[in-house]
């Protein structure tokens, strides 16, 4: 039945919007013959014609009203209307190009940083992972993490080979369940060898995330067997197959050599699988099962577990069946060598399951406050852009007065004058929209760009999916509403008959600029806010920048070499060592250098536990542990202040030293002198216990980076390292270019031998790759806090100017009445301050409550800094008063004679 | 003011389905014949009747076709199509029902 109507009404429907000329001719005519015949009939009854036709008008009661009601019967009004309501705007819009080019270029820019801020947002923290079925994966974890227990190799690894083989075992919550790590890969021989980004998979990871094979075949559980050695091959991404293989079929099959061993490729992964760790993507992966000597050490935490969830089982059943088999699997794998306190921490970890459909992410923990954050400050420049474009759009309905007047009187309805404002607004906020997301996709990548660093490319998918457009869309209506309610209720309210007797200039009371006010109120706050957040971040930024790390931070280079491919005996590795050090000591341009185990604001490296006997018994505590070579603080320049430095006969046979920095002496030295005292290092696997004395204490300086307070170091000869591997970490001190001297050094270890590989770290480039984020937040905020003051003080301008053109009539009076034009300024910027005043007490109580919600990212000053908010709020009322002073000079200089002439 | 307030409400749509149910009209005859059936009782102002057929044509109860009138000059004539037949059919029963139980109640005997 339905069916069947429709297939009655739709080509009408169709028929009246597209051949509307065709259906309006035929309504004419129909209804003209009706009236003809009318005629016809009345004149046959005797009236004269003309008699006749008004007695048939006058039937039909007015031809152009029946027509209407005809029209409406066809019931595409609405879409007819609105077609009709745009086009008209569209030619309202034309006829002044200059404010349709800045409204939709403000807004392009406005919705374009806002979406761009969103994709980001989206690619990192709301897309599922480009997997079958996302949503059913989930992460196995350490219930509250691991604490940093044992060796770490990155963020995310959180389990250990042992516990990942049990977990297989044992678990019966998924259907799947499969192990990764990530890791840096060496792909190639001696000087061609080159990093790429490494992945190791468990054999049913790929079957079950559902992966496909672009080409040959992906690793199965066959693949991952232990002792299998390299006869699984390598599955490389198709990023790396495109870059390295060109392409090629015939790169399955082709011989990888990959740290040192030879594998066949055996397979190339989808395009679209990029690893599960978003932001990053991997080039090769190998099975789990032949990464030697990881499988076995139970204190080394390198893999992330997931697992597809069986159907019918929710995350809470598998959290809670993980929790009961955990105090077996950790029973069972405690690494030995450590004391019964810690043993004891790791036996009381417990399993449990969270979800990981967007798989696991550093950036989501990086970024994800800043990001909202700046979603948040695009937000309100935004609203302040669309307050500026409310106040022009009300500024022209009011020019417009008359033309709505008339309109009302000839018998347009309200709602219909509400759409038609409406519609001008719709067709600026769609363009503007449409620009903006042009312009995102530009702005998301130079975002992108800014966070790169040189050891890590982000790769993030930023193809726009329904999330994004959806966003962009729901922005445009938005902005649409914010700055088009305001002059359509106002150009609705307009009474005709008063509007028409008071001619163009309108009326003077106060009420009809209230819109106006508020929108300058608002947009007062709202640039204090994001002024104040603009300053905190930039000052956060200058505070870390300049701040004293407590070491030489230009002209010094890290050097790291591996030479594990020599496989020297472990009694010849110390002294290898110290051969490639002199080796690059030798080097005119080294100035000084010297090994270290740990490279400083790099992130956290070794941690022990520490005994200092003490006047009331044994002091129990930690330390960061580094081992450095004699020359090390020279090297860095970090001053030693009591006792001496390391030297050469500081060997690994003679007495065990150590110093410590300036917390260390605080925290467990308070008032003694801590040279010769003795400090007991807590045994963990390979770092048995052992008792140290104190020969000096250095200057604190920062250590993981440059936010986190400074913790107790302590320093050890590097010839007293109890776990010595075939690498050496180098500091280098030159005053001479520093490309130059990473040419000599790899020139002169590349002699020394090719099999040893290095890598290039200058000290600079690393710390402000460490404050990527704080940079992107102080130009970012920076900017936006400008450009916000800027588009307030147009805003500003623009009302105030306007609101004195229409106060003309009465300035004039007030000055034919004896005020002076001092007079004049003074009014009209009192009634500013007024103004301005409210403004900043609504602003300082935003930027407060926003302001503590950005204190993690502040540094070195509180969210509540007085000054900030005091300097914020003056440059603020400076930029308020310039932009009224100007208009309100011109206000007064008006010649009375001339304005009250002017009705 | 053009509403069709001498009629019931919907009625005219019922009568101007019977009507065309007999023959193809234009709408001046359409006017006319309700006139004269009905003994110049119900008066359809002229200016509700358009409106009036137009709706009943974007329902798809009747169409119209371009056709010559009796004295020669085209004409739009509306006829009832296969849908409208039901609808009349629905309306008529609709009024019978509804006309039957208005009239016992008027005829019903003071106490």
């Amino acid at each position: 039945m339905r069916i069947r109507h429709w297939f009655y009404t739709v080509p009408l429907r169709l028929r009246s919007l597209f051949r509307r000329a065709r259906v309006e001719q035929e309504l004419d005519e129909e209804l003209r013959y009706h009236l003809d015949r009318q005629i016809e009939e009345l004149i046959a009854k005797g009236l004269t014609p003309t008699e006749a036709r008004y007695a048939a008008l006058r039937a039909l009661g007015g031809i152009e009203q029946r027509k209407e009601e005809c029209r409406d019967m066809r019931r595409v009004n609405l879409i007819e209307n609105t077609l009709q309501d745009l086009r008209y705007a569209g030619r309202t819009l034309r006829r002044s190009p200059g404010f349709t080019a800045v409204s939709i270029l403000s807004l392009a820019l406005g919705i374009g940083a806002n979406a761009a801020i969103f994709q980001l947002l989206n690619a990192i923290r709301l897309r599922s992972l480009p997997v079958a079925n996302p949503q059913e994966l989930a992460e196995v974890r350490v219930a509250g993490g691991n604490g940093g227990y044992g060796v770490q190799t990155g963020v995310n690894s959180e389990l250990t080979y042992a516990l990942w083989e049990r977990i297989r075992e044992r678990q019966e919550a998924f259907s799947g369940i499969f192990a990764w790590g990530n890791a840096n890969f060496s792909v190639g021989q001696g000087a061609e060898a080159q990093r790429v980004r490494g992945l190791w998979v468990s054999g049913d990871l790929f079957p079950a995330l559902g992966v496909k094979p672009a080409h040959g075949r992906l690793f199965t559980a066959a693949d991952d067997r232990r002792g299998s050695g390299s006869a699984a091959g390598a599955v490389i991404s198709y990023e790396f197959w495109q870059s390295y293989f060109g392409g090629e079929d015939s790169a399955i099959g082709k011989t990888l050599i990959v740290l040192g061993q030879p594998l066949i490729v055996i397979g190339v992964t989808s395009p679209e699988f990029f690893g599960l760790e978003v932001g990053k993507s991997f080039d090769v992966a190998l099975p789990v099962c032949t990464r030697a000597g990881a499988l076995d050490r139970l204190d080394f935490f390198w893999l992330v577990v997931m697992g597809r969830l069986k159907p019918g089982w929710t995350l809470a059943q598998a959290s809670a069946h993980l929790n009961a088999i955990s105090p077996g699997i950790f029973e069972e794998t405690a690494p030995p060598g450590y004391n019964s306190s810690i043993t004891d921490i790791y036996r009381n970890f417990r399993l449990t399951a969270l979800p990981a459909g967007q798989g696991v992410s550093r950036l989501r923990t990086t970024y994800g406050t800043s990001l909202w954050l700046l979603l948040g400050i695009t937000g309100l420049v935004l609203l302040i852009a669309c307050a500026n474009l409310a106040n022009l759009m009300l500024a022209r309905a009011n020019s417009r007065e008359r033309e709505i007047a008339v309109r009302v009187a000839l018998g347009a309805s309200r709602g219909r004058l509400i759409r038609q404002t409406l519609s001008e607004s719709l067709l600026l906020s769609g363009s503007g929209a449409a620009l903006g997301a042009g312009l995102a996709q530009l702005m998301s990548r130079v975002l992108i760009s800014f966070l790169n660093t040189e050891g890590a490319i982000l790769r993030l998918d930023l193809s726009s999916d329904w999330r994004v457009l959806a966003f962009t869309a729901s922005i445009a209506v938005l902005t649409c509403i914010v700055f088009g309610i305001a002059p359509a209720l106002r150009a609705s309210q307009i009474e005709p008959v008063s509007a028409m007797r008071s001619g163009g200039r309108g009326l003077t009371n106060r009420e009809r600029y209230s819109f106006q006010r508020f929108f300058v109120i608002g947009q007062i706050a709202i640039s204090l806010a994001l002024l104040v957040g603009a300053l905190l971040f930039v000052r956060s930024f200058r505070n870390l920048i300049t701040l004293d790390a407590g070491f030489r931070q230009n002209g010094i280079l890290f050097v790291d070499t591996d030479f594990e491919r020599l496989r020297l005996p472990r009694e010849r590795i110390v002294q290898f060592q110290t051969d490639l050090l002199e080796q690059i000591r030798s080097l005119p341009q080294v100035e000084s250098a010297a090994t270290s185990t740990c490279k400083p604001l790099a992130g956290p490296c070794w941690s022990q536990g520490v005994r200092v006997p003490g006047a009331q018994g044994e002091q129990e505590g930690g330390s960061r542990f580094t081992y450095v070579s004699p020359g090390y603080f020279k090297t860095m320049e970090i001053p030693v202040l009591a006792g001496r430095d390391f030297n050469d006969f500081d060997t690994a046979t003679s007495r065990q030293v150590v110093l410590v920095n300036q917390t260390f002496a605080r925290q467990f030295f308070a008032n003694r002198n801590p040279i010769g005292a003795p400090v007991r290092s807590v045994a963990e696997p390979n770092f048995p216990e052992t008792l140290y004395e104190v020969i000096g204490v250095v200057k604190d300086t920062k250590y993981a980076n440059l936010r986190e307070d400074i913790p107790p170091i302590t320093y050890v000869p590097a010839a007293q390292y109890p776990s010595p591997g075939p690498w050496a970490n180098v500091v280098i001190r030159s005053s001479a270019p520093l490309s130059e001297v990473i040419n000599e050094v790899r020139r002169k270890v590349g002699a020394l031998s090719p099999a040893i590989t290095v890598q290039f770290k200058v000290f600079e480039t690393q710390i402000r790759e460490g404050l990527i984020r704080e940079r992107l937040m102080a130009w970012l905020a920076g900017f936006f806090g400008i450009l916000a003051a800027v588009l307030a003080m147009i805003g500003l301008y623009g009302v105030i100017s306007y609101m004195n053109l229409r106060r003309r009539n009465e300035i004039g009076i007030r000055l034919a009445l004896g005020a002076t034009r001092a007079d004049i300024v003074l009014l009209i910027l009192r009634e500013m301050s007024a103004l301005l005043l409210v403004g900043l007490g609504i602003g300082t109580v935003v930027s407060l409550a926003a302001a503590q919600g950005a204190s993690a990212l502040l540094f070195g000053l509180a969210p509540h800094d007085v000054s900030t908010l005091l300097v914020s709020s003056c440059l603020l009322a400076a930029v308020a008063g310039l932009a009224s002073f100007l208009p309100a000079l011109r206000a007064s200089r008006v010649d009375p004679m001339v304005a009250l002439r002017h009705d | 003011m053009s509403k069709p307030t001498d009629l019931v409400q919907g009625t005219l749509d019922l009568l101007i389905l019977k009507i065309l149910a007999l023959e193809p009209l234009n709408g001046w005859a359409i006017g006319q014949r309700l006139k004269q059936v009905s003994g110049e009782v119900l008066q359809v102002s002229d200016g509700s009747l358009y409106p009036a057929l137009h709706k009943l044509e974007q329902e798809g109860w009747i169409k119209a076709e371009w056709k010559l009138s009796e004295n020669n000059r085209r004409a739009k004539f509306y006829s009832l199509t296969r849908l409208g037949r039901k609808e009349l059919e629905k309306e008529a029963a609709n009024w019978n029902r509804l006309s039957a139980a208005i009239s016992r109640v008027v005829k019903l005997k003071e106490a």
